[in-house]
């Protein structure tokens, strides 16, 4: 019993508990707009997107966090550029550019196969974080959540029915391109928890899931939320004992809370729409 | 125009415009029509022909290439700001799906006059209140949208843009896919708005009601072909011509007489879709009709 009370007495890993915890709530949150948007497949790209970022940044010596962020926004901003000029879909353009990105960083980070802090941040072990990295995805959670607070009604609108924002005065435009800044932030600071590899997970399944859960927005947003926050802890939690298997267990488990949520929930549930499938067709026989 | 209109409403104008879509088609040449407070006025045309390619360039979002657009003699993006323009859009645009309550979706034509941060004041709520009375929906407030009917989902969209409180009002098709009750009860609604000074501009290609309920006829095809009161413009020729073959025409040679004042061989029946209109041969709109041929 007290075996699984030890990763409380160790400050690293109550960090690396706490900072799981954040992230993974504010991901949680975003996670609602990305699936209502539909802009799974960008998350994935944008993640993958600013690895060359972050080897870069080290190169140069200034925070990973902003070379991640320049190099995810470039890869944004060329999805952009080549949609309507080419007359190839736009999913095609997604996986050429975001492989093309993600490729550029493996390659850039395989000339530097010895550096701990760079694979850390890549591949995702929130137990090896430096200290400075750790206040940089804490920086960035809070504006994200700042942001959201403030702008998270607009945003939602514009999803909704952009037409009725521009009603109210506002701007879709500029609401799809504060999202995928959004987007490209929060995935920067979920890299070092779960890695560039699963940071999609946190951006998506936690909305999913809690889609299929409510019928009101600010509902599924506390549901993703908590979903978020509750994995994001017990993964780091786990990977004390799993050793150092963060990002696996975080995502693993948030995919094992979908599974249950999608064949359970009481009403967009896979045996719920079959129950009321069988009533219906059962009264119309009667 | 109708005697009705109160003094200080805002106007319309449609001045020359002309919008062509990024892929190259010139949906809208040379546009103009233009409307005074207190006007019902409908917006009729074949599907394809422009009718929701004006009303977005009358919201701002495609920007003519030509000509321009003037709400209350202000620039588009200076009455969007003062909330002066609603809007119900097509059904078939609304994710019905989308986590949203009734409550919340007429909560919505209220952003406009909330701060930054869209927190509702007791005006709000009030408004809100107000608006659901209206469309008689103060029972389904707390109703998510899909769980609707097409009647009382259409209404849920009228009552947002009550709640919004704008002078100009575009409705686009609002009796597609809306039982006979609703539409009467939303063209009662609308008779309302029109005496407190506003301009509702209805898409619609649903000849048979338009001159039940609209003052002003604007007929499109790709241009606006004619525009004005709906007795001078809503003749048998003009839909002709803003119709062509898409309209299926009727003669009735061998109606029998019996069957009240229309004399058989003298009348063209106008539909394209479940409300035909029915014309004289001079072209007078003599109504619609009730049952089908
Ligand atoms: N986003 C778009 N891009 C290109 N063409 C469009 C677009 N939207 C509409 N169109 C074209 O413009 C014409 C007018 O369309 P629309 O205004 O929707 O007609 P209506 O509402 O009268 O049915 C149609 O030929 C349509 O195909
Ligand atoms: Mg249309």
């Amino acid at each position: 019993m007290s075996e699984l009370l030890i990763p409380f007495e160790y400050d690293y890993m109550l960090r690396a508990m706490g900072i799981s915890a954040l992230v993974g709530a504010v991901a949680g949150l975003l996670s609602c707009y990305v699936v209502l948007k539909g802009w799974s497949l960008m998350g994935d790209a944008l993640s993958h997107a600013i690895v060359p970022g972050v080897v870069l940044a080290w190169l140069g010596g200034i925070p990973f966090a902003v070379g991640a962020f320049a190099s995810g926004l470039l890869a944004a901003l060329a999805m952009a550029g080549l949609r309507g000029r080419t007359p190839i879909r736009e999913d095609a353009v997604i996986g050429v550019v975001f492989t093309g990105f993600f490729g550029l960083g493996l390659f850039l980070l395989s000339l530097f196969p010895s550096n701990v802090r760079l694979q850390t941040i890549i591949f995702g072990n929130v137990l090896g974080i430096a200290d400075a990295d750790i206040i940089q995805m804490a920086i960035i959670a809070g504006v994200v959540a700042l942001v959201l607070a403030i702008r998270g009604r607009d945003l939602m609108l514009s999803l909704f029915d952009p037409v009725q924002l521009v009603a109210a005065g506002g701007s879709p435009g500029r609401m799809r391109v504060l999202l995928l800044m959004l987007l490209a932030a929060t995935a920067v600071a979920g890299l070092q928890a779960v890695g560039a590899v699963l940071v999609i997970g946190m951006l998506v399944t936690p909305g999913a899931t809690a889609y299929l859960l409510a019928d009101r927005f600010g509902r599924m947003a506390a549901i993703a939320t908590v979903i978020g926050t509750t994995t994001g802890l017990a993964g780091a939690y786990a990977s004390y004992f799993l050793d150092g298997s963060t990002g696996g267990s975080i995502v693993a488990l948030q995919a094992a809370i979908f599974v249950v949520v999608l064949v359970f929930a009481p009403k967009h549930g896979i045996r719920a729409t079959r129950r009321a499938t069988a009533a219906a067709v059962a009264e119309g026989a009667a | 125009m109708h005697g009705l209109a109160p003094t200080g409403g805002t106007s319309l104008a449609v001045e020359g415009i002309s919008v062509a879509y990024p892929n190259g088609h010139l949906a809208l040449r040379d546009a103009s029509f233009s409307l005074e407070p207190g006007t019902i006025c409908g917006l009729v045309g074949i599907n394809g022909s422009g009718k929701s390619t004006l009303f977005k360039a009358i919201m701002g979002l495609v920007r003519p290439a030509r000509g321009q657009v003037r709400i209350g003699g202000q620039p588009v993006q200076a009455a969007l700001k003062r909330n002066l323009v609603a809007y119900v859009p097509q059904a078939e645009e609304v994710d019905w799906s989308f986590p949203v309550g009734v409550r919340d979706v007429v909560m919505m034509g209220r952003y406009g006059h909330m701060n930054i941060l869209r927190i509702p004041r007791a005006a709000d709520h009030k408004a809100v209140d107000a608006a659901l009375d209206r469309v008689g929906m103060s029972n389904l407030a707390e109703r998510q949208i899909g769980e609707l009917s097409g009647g009382q989902r259409k209404r849920v969209f009228l009552a947002r843009a009550l709640a919004q409180g704008g002078q100009l009002l575009l409705l686009d098709e609002p009796f597609t896919g809306v039982d006979v009750t609703t539409e009467e009860a939303i063209i009662d609604l609308l008779k309302a708005l029109r005496l407190e000074g506003k301009i509702i501009l209805v898409s619609t290609h649903n000849l048979g009601s338009v001159p039940t309920f609209c003052d002003q006829v604007v007929l499109v095809n790709r241009t606006v072909l004619a525009a004005g009161p709906t007795e001078r413009i809503f003749t048998g020729e003009n839909l002709l011509r803003a119709f062509g073959g898409a309209l299926r025409q009727h003669s009735l040679p061998e109606a029998p007489r019996a069957h009240g004042p229309l004399e058989a061989g003298h009348v063209v029946v106008l539909s394209d879709d479940e409300r035909p209109l029915v014309m004289a041969p001079d072209g007078r709109v003599l109504g619609r009709l009730t049952q089908d041929l």
